[in-house]
């Protein structure tokens, strides 16, 4: 096995956030993978996605699915993150009380990332965007 | 229980889905979908205010089979149909979140364990 999937994140348009998470946690199922490590891969994978649309103005997500391990890629060419270390802060946010009223923005999404997954690299660069890279180990 | 049961005890309307094939073991009341992606562990229904297809996503991704609206909020066309796509329960009903969350602790749910 060794599938490859791969997804546009359209910047604009909020109630379709979540759709690529949806469809990675659909053919994770459907390959047979534990149920805990769809469930890690589906909330991490969408609290990026959320963070690309309401952060960096959508972006893209590519999926890379083995029996040994699972890489998900989210790239996206938004403003950037100035400060990593403070952004994996809990309750850090910069998000607008708008994003607030759609029931985001507590400054959780990347520190439920990383409790989610088994390896994250986040790099970013001020004015050209930021690439977080996520690694799961399946576990029977 | 059955949701068929938090039905009884929220006097609530069913919009979408067999309330007697989801068990509740316990339940979660936010309008914050972050935290609830942050704090919830267990097979959970999720009681919210906030109506946004971002709500059934939220429980999609959690494994969280029953929302349910409270204070009398009435989702759109394209959130029940995704949660039908989704094979979510959708409930709502006039109560407010609190006596919501009161209705069913009396009726026995117990809220989970956080994550
Ligand atoms: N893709 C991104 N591009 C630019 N900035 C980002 C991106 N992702 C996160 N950030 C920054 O990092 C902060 C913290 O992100 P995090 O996901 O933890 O919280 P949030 O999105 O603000 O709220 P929540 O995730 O709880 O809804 C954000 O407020 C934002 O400033
Ligand atoms: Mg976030």
């Amino acid at each position: 096995m060794g599938i490859k999937l791969k997804y546009e994140v359209d910047g604009e348009d909020f109630t379709r956030a979540g759709e690529a998470s949806g469809d990675i946690k659909k053919t994770l199922k459907k390959l047979g993978f534990p149920p805990e490590t769809v469930r890690n891969v589906a909330i991490a994978v969408y609290e990026g996605e959320i963070n690309m649309v309401i952060h960096a103005n959508g972006g893209e997500i590519t999926a890379d699915l083995s029996e040994d391990g699972i890489t998900v890629v989210l790239a996206d060419k938004g403003p950037g993150i100035p400060d990593i270390g403070m952004a994996m802060k809990e309750g850090y946010s910069t998000a607008p009380d708008n994003v607030r009223a759609l029931g985001f923005g507590a400054g959780m999404g990347l520190p439920n990332i990383k409790k989610y997954s088994d390896g994250m690299e986040i790099d970013s660069v001020v004015g050209e965007g930021t690439t977080i890279k996520l690694k799961f180990l399946p576990k029977q | 229980m059955k949701v068929t049961e938090a039905v009884k005890l929220l006097e609530a309307e069913v919009l979408c889905g067999d309330t007697e094939a989801v068990d509740i073991f316990t339940a979660c009341g936010s309008d914050m979908m972050s935290d609830v992606l942050a704090f919830v562990k267990e097979q959970a229904c999720l009681l919210t205010g906030l109506v946004n297809p971002q709500v059934v996503r939220t429980a999609e991704m959690m494994d969280i089979k029953c929302v349910i609206f409270v204070r009398g909020k009435k989702p759109d066309e394209d959130i029940l149909s995704l949660a039908m796509a989704k094979d979510i329960v959708v409930l709502r009903t006039d109560k407010s979140m609190f006596s919501a969350c009161g209705a069913l602790y009396s009726g026995g749910l117990r809220g989970g364990k956080l994550a």
